[in-house]
């Protein structure tokens, strides 16, 4: 699925207009624990997540994510989007929470890689 | 052999939203110079991972980094508090990290065993009430 159709099955906003959501994604991993994160993906392209602080963008741009997707309505700094930008990674923020997120997105074909 | 070219980065202590700037930047710089994928990312996420250590364990330490043609090291120094029980430490899911640093996203005690899963060369020496030293290799492939 592209990025767009992740943000439309989450009723999710699109806080990076300048990045593309047109990127194709077939993997995913939903984690507030940014080590975890760090030590467990392979190939994944989105992180979903509840935790709302730079390090976010910097986890998901140190392991070559294109999107990130922050869960129960968490709005990110402006930091955070800022550092999104710069590594083209796009951010999406959606009212729904983590566990709906994720059982839709595995419902939708994405996967864990 | 090579010189090597020389990045040198010092991590503040009391800026947990800049930690990892220097990975970051490091990891551009290498991208720019044709590290391959691969490389470049277990280099970008063992470096984060000590970055993130000096910043929330450490009080804040230097990165130097070399970059040969064949392989890239990295110095990871502090002047922090030392770790007692090395081998403690780098047991996956070990963490002495608090629970403000649980609740910014870190403490899975899983940086150290990463640092050692991605890298070629792996070691790490520490004296406690002096400091850690840390000093990792990531070969590149051509
Ligand atoms: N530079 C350092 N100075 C002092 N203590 C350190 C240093 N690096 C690590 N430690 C100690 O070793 C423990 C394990 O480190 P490690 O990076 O594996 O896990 P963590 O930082 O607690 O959690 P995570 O890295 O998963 O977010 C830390 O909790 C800390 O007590
Ligand atoms: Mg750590």
């Amino acid at each position: 699925m592209k990025i767009k159709d992740i943000a439309a099955l989450l009723s999710a906003q699109i806080l990076t207009p300048e990045i593309s959501v047109e990127t194709e994604v077939h993997t995913a991993c939903g984690s507030d624990m940014m080590s975890d994160v760090l030590a467990y993906v392979k190939d994944q392209a989105v992180l979903i997540t509840g935790l709302n602080n730079p390090q976010v963008i910097r986890t998901a741009d140190m392991m070559d994510m294109v999107c990130v997707v922050y869960v129960r309505g968490k709005k990110p700094d402006r930091l955070s989007l800022e550092l999104a930008v710069k590594s083209n990674i796009c951010v999406l923020c959606t009212d729904m929470p983590m566990f709906s997120c994720c059982g839709i997105l595995y419902d939708n074909g994405l996967r864990g890689a | 052999m090579m010189d090597a070219i020389k990045f040198v980065y010092t991590v503040p202590g009391d800026d947990f939203s800049a930690a990892g700037q220097a990975s970051a930047d490091l990891k551009s710089k290498l991208k720019t110079m044709g590290v391959d994928p691969k490389s470049l990312r277990n280099i970008a996420i063992s470096l984060y991972e000590g970055e993130i250590n000096l910043a929330i364990h450490a009080g804040g330490g230097q990165i130097t980094v070399l970059v040969y043609p064949d392989k890239v090291q990295m110095f990871l120094d502090d002047e922090g508090p030392g770790i007692a029980d090395i081998p403690l430490a780098m047991t996956e899911g070990y963490s002495g990290a608090s629970d403000a640093v649980r609740s910014l996203g870190f403490g899975a005690g899983m940086g150290l065993p990463n640092m050692k899963k991605y890298t070629d060369e792996f070691d790490i020496q520490s004296t406690v009430g002096q400091g850690t030293h840390i000093k990792m290799a990531v070969y590149l492939k051509d």
